[in-house]
C-alpha cells in the first residue's frame, strides 16, 4: 500500500515544476474565496449597521403623529393640527395591554447658552417613561422624574453633542445652563445614540420635563397637546397588537365616525427597520451568490488545467501504472494535487477576503464583521471544490490504458 | 510447474465492426532462469505478447499462469499489483520520468509496492551500484547518456526483485557499443542471479544472446529453438 506522504510529495513535485501554470490556476480560486469572504463580510456588516440603529431608536418602537388636517379642500401634513393631548399619552399608557409604556414629547427648538458659549439644539418636553421607551442610560446624574413633571422644575438632560458643545471638557452635571434665557440646571448626561438611519444626531438634544417645557418654553395656544407620542410595545409580536389598540383607542377619544379618516398616524418604526434588515440579508445573499458564481468559475479554470496536465502527463501515468500503480494511487495524485492547488488558493483567498473586507467596512464605516464560520466556510468550499472539479481529470488519468499511455508522444 | 504457463491465448481487437486477430492459439512455457529471445516483424503479434506477458494486458481467450497464479481474469488493480512485483520493464525509449533524478526514477516501483522512503532509498542506490551507474545517483536523464538512462531503467526494472525481466527492444535507441554494455548486464543477471529474462528484438546480433529464441509470424509462434534463421521475411 502506497503511503500518503508519498503521494502528496508526488503530487507536489509535479506542482512546483510548472510554476506560472499552478499560480494562474490558484489565481481563479484566490479571486473567488476573496470575493465570497468580502461580500459576505459585507453583507453581514450591513445588516450589523442596521441591527445597531434598531437598538438604537429602541426596539419595538411605535410612533403616534398627530394627524393632517384637511382646510377648504386643502390637504395638510402630519403635524399640521396638533389632535393629540398629554392625556391621549396617560390613556394609552393605561388602556392599552399590549403598551408598555408611553412617553409624550412637546418639542422645539431653542439657543442655548452656557459661559459664552452657546448653541441651537432640539428640546424635548417629555416625562419619565422616555428613557424606558427609547432604551436610552443616563451616564451620569438622573433623567427626569416624576416630581419634575408634578412641579415643572427647571431641570434639563443633556445629550453628549449638546455636553460637548457647550462644556467640551467640563463636567456638566450641576451646570446651569439658558434656553430661551430661562435658567435651567443640567440633572443628567445621556449614553451616546449616534446617528439614526436617516442620518440624524440622536445626542444633540435636550430633554426637560414635559410640563415645564409647556409652560415656560413653548407656551402654547392650546395646552395639554403634545408633538408627539413615543409609545413601547412589549415585544416584536405585540408590535401590531399595540397599533391596533392605540388605533382603536384614539378614534374612540377623537369621535371620530366609521367613516371618517384618522387624525392621527401610527408609525412602527421596528418594523421599518426590521423591512430594511431582511432587504439587506437578501442582499448579501444575493452577493454571496454572484461571488460564489466565481468561485465557480475557478473551480473550472482547476478542472481545465488538470485536465491538460493530465494530457500531458499520459506517458508519465504510463510508466507509473507499468511499475505498479495501481488506478486509486493514479486518481491520488492528481485529486491531491487539485485539492492542494485549491486549497493554497482558498488560504490566500482568506487573506484577500479579510484585507477586502477591511477595506469595504472602513470606506463605508460599517462594522466589521468577518466571522470565523464564514471564513471556515469559503476554505472548506474552495476544498470541496478542488475534489468535484478535480475528480474527472483525475478519474480520467486513472482510467487510461497502460500500453497507449506508454505509447503516447 | 513453469514459471510462465501461457495456454492457447488469442488476442482479438475489434475496431466497430472490424475483428483483428493479433494473437492466434499461442502456447508457450518459459522457466525459471530462461534467457529468452522474441522476434518477429512488426504486426506480427510480438508486441501484443509482451504485454500480455507483462500483465499490460490480458488475454481474449486461453490462460495465463505466473508463477502458478492465472493472471489472464485479472482486474486493473491485481494486474498492477502483479506488474509492481514480479515483472520488471525496460523499454526502448527508457521511459524515465524527466523531472525526477535517477535514483527517484529507480525506487519508484518501491513508492507503489509501499516501502519506506529511507529504505526504498537504499536499495535504489545499490541497485544503481549494481549497474554502474553509483556516481549518478542524482543526476537528471537529461545529464545522463543513452546508455546510462537504459542502465538507470534497468536497475529500476530489478529494485523490486520481479520473477521476470522484460525487455521491449532495448537496445533499439542505442549505438552498438552502448547496445552491447546493456545486453552484458542482461547476461549477468541471467548468469548470476538466474533472473528470467525476455527480450523482443529484430538485431540478429542481439538475438544471439539469447539461449531461446521464439519467432512470430501472422499472430502465431513459427519458430521456438536455440537458433531461429531470421530470413522469414513477408
Amino acid at each position: 500500500m502506497i503511503s500518503i506522504s508519498s503521494i502528496i510529495n508526488i503530487a507536489l513535485r509535479s506542482l512546483i515544476v510548472n510554476k506560472m501554470r499552478t499560480f494562474l490556476a490558484i489565481l481563479g480560486i484566490i479571486i473567488g474565496v476573496g470575493a465570497v469572504v468580502t461580500m459576505v463580510a459585507v453583507g453581514s456588516g450591513a445588516s450589523k449597521k442596521i441591527s445597531q440603529q434598531i437598538a438604537s431608536i429602541g426596539s419595538n418602537l411605535i410612533l403616534i403623529l398627530p394627524g393632517a388636517t384637511t382646510q377648504g379642500g386643502l390637504r395638510m401634513g402630519h403635524g399640521t393640527q396638533q389632535t393629540l393631548t398629554f392625556s391621549d399619552a396617560e390613556a394609552i399608557a393605561k388602556e392599552c395591554p399590549a403598551v408598555v409604556s408611553v412617553a409624550p414629547v412637546i418639542s422645539g427648538t431653542a439657543q442655548v447658552v452656557f459661559g459664552n458659549q452657546n448653541w441651537s439644539t432640539g428640546i424635548m418636553g417629555t416625562t419619565p417613561d422616555m428613557v424606558i421607551v427609547r432604551e436610552w442610560e443616563v451616564v451620569s446624574g438622573r433623567f427626569i422624574n416624576e416630581q419634575d413633571v408634578r412641579s415643572g422644575t427647571k431641570v434639563a438632560v443633556i445629550g453628549q453633542t449638546v455636553a460637548e458643545k457647550l462644556f467640551g471638557e467640563l463636567e456638566p452635571i450641576g451646570k446651569v445652563i439658558r434656553i430661551k434665557k430661562i435658567p435651567f440646571e443640567v440633572v443628567g448626561l445621556l449614553e451616546k445614540k449616534g446617528q439614526t438611519f436617516t442620518g440624524q444626531d440622536q445626542d444633540d438634544i435636550i430633554y426637560v420635563p414635559i410640563s415645564t417645557a409647556q409652560r415656560t418654553l413653548f407656551g402654547q395656544t392650546l395646552p395639554g397637546r403634545v408633538r408627539l407620542i413615543y409609545a413601547k410595545a412589549a415585544d416584536l409580536e405585540s408590535i401590531q397588537q399595540a397599533t391596533e389598540q392605540i388605533r382603536t383607542l384614539l378614534r374612540q377619544r377623537h369621535r371620530i365616525g366609521p367613516n371618517q379618516e384618522d387624525d392621527f398616524t401610527v408609525m412602527d418604526l421596528t418594523q421599518m427597520l426590521k423591512a430594511a434588515e431582511e432587504s439587506t440579508k437578501t442582499m448579501s445573499i444575493l452577493l454571496g451568490a454572484i461571488a460564489s458564481v466565481s468561485l465557480l468559475v475557478g473551480g473550472i479554470g482547476i478542472m481545465n488545467i488538470m485536465l491538460v496536465s493530465v494530457t500531458e502527463r499520459t506517458r508519465e501515468i504510463g510508466i507509473r501504472m507499468a511499475v505498479g500503480a495501481k488506478p486509486k494511487d493514479i486518481r491520488m495524485q492528481f485529486l491531491i494535487e487539485a485539492l492542494f492547488l485549491t486549497t493554497i488558493g482558498g488560504l490566500f483567498g482568506l487573506l484577500l477576503g479579510i484585507a477586502g473586507s477591511l477595506i469595504v467596512s472602513s470606506i463605508m464605516q460599517w462594522p466589521i464583521s468577518i466571522s470565523v464560520f464564514s471564513a471556515l466556510i469559503a476554505f472548506v468550499f474552495s476544498a470541496f471544490v478542488g475534489v468535484f472539479f478535480g475528480f474527472y481529470p483525475a478519474y480520467k488519468a486513472s482510467i487510461l490504458n497502460p500500453i497507449e499511455a506508454l505509447r503516447y508522444e | 510447474m513453469p514459471l510462465i504457463k501461457i495456454e492457447k491465448v488469442t488476442k482479438i481487437y475489434r475496431f466497430g465492426e472490424q475483428e483483428l486477430k493479433v494473437l492466434e492459439d499461442v502456447s508457450v512455457e518459459i522457466e525459471k532462469g530462461e534467457f529468452l529471445c522474441i522476434m518477429g516483424p512488426s504486426g506480427s503479434g510480438k508486441s501484443t505478447f509482451m504485454n500480455i506477458l507483462g500483465c499490460l494486458d490480458t488475454p481474449t481467450s486461453g490462460r495465463y499462469y505466473l508463477d502458478s497464479i492465472d493472471v489472464s481474469t485479472f482486474g486493473a488493480n491485481e494486474l498492477a499489483e502483479i506488474r509492481n512485483k514480479k515483472i520488471g520493464f525496460v523499454f526502448q525509449q527508457f521511459n524515465l520520468l524527466p523531472r525526477a533524478t535517477a535514483v527517484e526514477n529507480v525506487e519508484l516501483p518501491l513508492i507503489y509496492a509501499g516501502v519506506p522512503y529511507k529504505e526504498r532509498r537504499e536499495r535504489a542506490k545499490d541497485m544503481l551500484a549494481q549497474v554502474g551507474l553509483a556516481e549518478r545517483v542524482n543526476h537528471y536523464p537529461k545529464q545522463l547518456s543513452g546508455g546510462q538512462q537504459q542502465r538507470v531503467a534497468i536497475a529500476r526494472a530489478l529494485v523490486n526483485s520481479p520473477s521476470i525481466i522484460l525487455a521491449d527492444e532495448p537496445t533499439g535507441n542505442l549505438d552498438s557499443k552502448s547496445s552491447l554494455e546493456i545486453m552484458e548486464i542482461f547476461k549477468r543477471l541471467n548468469e548470476e542471479q538466474g533472473l528470467t529474462t525476455i527480450i523482443v528484438t529484430h538485431e540478429p546480433d542481439i538475438a544471439s544472446f539469447g539461449r531461446r529464441q521464439i519467432r512470430f509470424l501472422d499472430g502465431k509462434i513459427v519458430c521456438d529453438s536455440a537458433v531461429c534463421t531470421m530470413e522469414e521475411k513477408k
